[in-house]
């Protein structure tokens, strides 16, 4: 399994913005996305209403979610699958062992899934002599690199065209050394070529679920390269790995996710592949595995459930939450620390790996609220963020220094009158003193703000004092 | 057993025992039934403009449509296409019923091998079950005469669709597998485009590990 430097994040953060490859793919992937999605929604005229239906079809399984993996797990078996129901990312990994043994497997292609780095799945099988192949091919160079993914559904959001150059030229050894990489194209195809063949020899596929369908015991995936779709088709044995939250009743409320889906994540209107996998081949298929099994995985997301967290649990890992986050767009996916970025990774890491490793995620944000209102299934990420930070509080985690701090901004806060007087006097001290400039290149107790950037100086009043003037100018009017 | 324990944490935790039988037959009659949720109105449309609707999306996913008034004109299309794309004439074809029932011979340069796709196969030629006018998409069930190799492994994949199997959107598709196969197929993809990637500096390239070409050639059998 991985392990998290979470607890570094603010070294990682000043690591990752001296990064000058880091910030050249920053810079130019961020913008691309938004825009992306703005298209998408801007074209379908009921993307809001959407958005509740989506919510409401998760709270509505959440609600009910015994009741629905029985019934899906019920379905799988009729379906001629198998469901392997794992409490812990032990146990899971356990259960993917076993499988490939006992299908005697080499070598196992994987689709892309977040649930097998969060197990940590590839780790566990190569010190059992099992060769893990990722075929998505940001996964690949990410493998290839020894690298986590910085991003939920970009894991190579991080790396630029000389990256995937170097590292093909170190690995595809058996490739002409002169080989000339021309354009992106070039990559592809060399990639397509390898892993083809990797497609063809594997033993196990494994997949990720985007969901779990109840009413049909269906898992459901969704790609663009068809990567996916090769490793659950080709191979004598197929692995489904997915946490009990996938759940969905029925194809219907699947649809309506998907709806959502593709458009907050990558702006497309519907991805290429979308795919609906049922148990095992049937009598006369000419393809498809003759095992298919689902290895449920639990996870610490049960412990959610009736908490403050639980709505962390309608996530349909789309990352609009971190394609919109101006910390993710300013530091990148790594400095996180483990497996989930951006503001969607600041609510759940904590609740999967404990407040004490991951507590500076949930303070790693400006508020501004922008993930919130881009969630295909609204939910509120700033007010879980804020949970984090008040039970951080709580267990006294919070560092002596900023806990102070918040003590006397307690103190005036709660002093209406001497909260107004004392910002009046800082408001117009600091607007006195940077008259000349406008600005401070320095300032006592912000060298945190004045280190890198200029202080804007006041214009001599406060924004409380300058609101009541224009509603009493507004009243006489 | 640990699917016990994950069922009693869950109930623990939304702080109740099991759900009480009214709950459970309410929650199975919603599945039986599974309600439409919105469905958005740009697919409202009469057919003819359904077909147009689905062509344009088609094209605007990079793939490619041409439209034949018969079965009988689908050689001289899938021929045609070939050559214009300068493509092998050996085709992987899906051994279903209406595909075996056009008149191949009268193009007897396409050379037809009825099965599943191998790693060889340059060229194959699919049959949908239904398209979507909604996002131009394919609806491909598995079955003995639908092999889901050919949808993967070949360069270039055709797909025959007949105008008259065009729905507006993703739930009427599905009500037409419900009632025509009445149970889930192994497999069902649906496919809007040929392969691609954007995880080389989040440019698009098309043909990642997919076909790098989509050609759907369309039968007008619907009435007008």
């Amino acid at each position: 399994m991985h392990v998290a430097t979470s607890p570094a994040f603010k070294e990682n953060a000043h690591r990752a913005i001296q990064d000058a490859g880091l910030q050249k793919a920053l810079a130019r992937s961020g913008p691309s996305f938004i825009a992306r999605r703005r298209d998408a929604v801007a074209a379908l005229p009921e993307f809001e209403e959407l958005r509740d239906i989506a919510r409401d079809i998760k709270n509505h399984t959440l609600a009910n979610l015994d009741f629905y993996l029985e019934e899906w797990e019920a379905n799988v078996i009729k379906a001629g699958g198998k469901v392997h129901w794992c409490a812990t990312a032990e146990e899971a990994r356990d259960a993917v062992l076993a499988i490939c043994r006992a299908a005697n497997a080499r070598t196992v292609t994987k689709g892309k899934s977040m649930i097998s780095e969060e197990l940590g799945i590839n780790d566990h099988l190569e010190r059992h002599d099992i060769t893990p192949v990722e075929t998505d091919l940001g996964e690949y160079i990410i493998q290839l690199r020894h690298e986590l993914p910085s991003h939920i559904i970009a894991p190579a959001f991080h790396l630029n065209k000389e990256d995937w150059e170097e590292s093909f030229r170190k690995s595809h050894t058996d490739l002409p050394a002169d080989r000339v990489f021309r354009e992106r194209r070039d990559i592809l195809t060399e990639a397509r070529a390898k892993l083809r063949e990797r497609f063809l020899a594997a033993d196990v596929g494994i997949t990720g679920a985007n969901f779990l369908i109840a009413e049909t015991g269906s898992s459901v995936i969704v790609t663009n390269e068809g990567n996916g779709d090769l490793t659950q088709t080709l191979p004598r044995v197929h692995i489904v790995l997915a946490s009990i939250e996938k759940m969905v009743p029925t194809i219907e409320d699947c649809t309506s996710l998907l709806r959502v889906l593709a458009r907050s994540a990558t702006g497309q209107d519907f991805s290429v592949y979308t795919t609906f996998s049922t148990g095992a081949r049937r009598p006369g298929d000419l393809d498809g595995p003759d095992e298919c099994h689902v290895v449920l995985v639990d996870n610490g997301r049960s412990a959610m459930l009736g908490t403050d967290f639980q709505e962390m649990l309608r996530c349909i890992r789309c990352a609009a939450c971190m394609n919109h986050c101006p910390v993710y767009g300013a530091v990148g996916g790594h400095a996180y620390g483990w497996v989930y970025p951006g503001p969607m990774g600041s609510v759940l890491t904590p609740s999967l790996i404990g407040v004490q490793q991951a507590g500076h995620l949930p303070n790693a944000s400006t508020f501004c609220g922008k993930c919130e209102s881009v969630c295909p299934v609204k939910i509120p990420l700033p007010k879980l963020m804020r949970h984090w930070r008040e039970r951080e509080f709580e267990r006294h985690l919070t560092p002596a220094f900023v806990r102070t701090n918040l003590a006397l901004w307690g103190f005036f806060a709660r002093r209406p009158a001497l909260y107004r007087l004392a910002t009046r006097a800082a408001a117009w001290t600091l607007g006195r003193l940077g008259r000349r400039h406008g600005r401070f290149h320095r300032l006592p107790f912000a060298s945190g703000w004045t280190g890198e950037r200029d202080f804007p100086a006041p214009e001599g009043d406060t924004f409380f004092a300058r609101y009541a003037r224009e509603q009493r100018a507004g009243r006489m009017r | 057993m640990t699917k016990d324990i994950i069922l009693a944490a869950i109930r623990r935790n939304l702080r109740r025992g099991p759900l009480p039988a009214d709950q459970v037959a309410m929650l199975r009659g919603r599945m039986s039934q599974h309600p439409r949720q919105l469905i958005p109105a740009r697919s409202r449309l009469p057919h003819p403009e359904q077909v147009a609707l689905f062509v344009a999306n088609v094209e605007k996913e990079f793939a490619s449509v041409a439209r034949v008034p018969d079965l009988d004109a689908v050689p001289e299309a899938v021929s045609g296409y070939l050559a214009a794309q300068n493509l092998p004439t050996d085709i992987v074809m899906a051994p279903h019923r209406e595909l075996q029932a056009i008149p191949w011979s009268t193009r007897p340069l396409l050379r037809l091998r009825e099965g599943r796709a191998e790693a060889s196969d340059m060229v194959s030629l699919q049959h949908a079950f239904a398209g979507i006018a909604e996002t131009g998409t394919l609806m491909l069930p598995s079955a003995p005469q639908r092999p889901t190799t050919l949808n993967l492994l070949a360069d270039t994949e055709i797909v025959l669709l007949r105008s008259s199997r065009l729905v507006g959107a993703y739930e009427e598709a599905w009500d037409l597998l419900r009632s025509e196969l009445g149970e889930m197929p192994r497999n069902v993809m649906l496919i809007t485009g040929p392969s691609r990637s954007a995880d080389i500096e989040q440019t698009l390239e098309l043909g990642a590990h997919g076909p790098r070409r989509l050609h759907v050639v369309l039968v007008d059998d619907a009435p007008a």
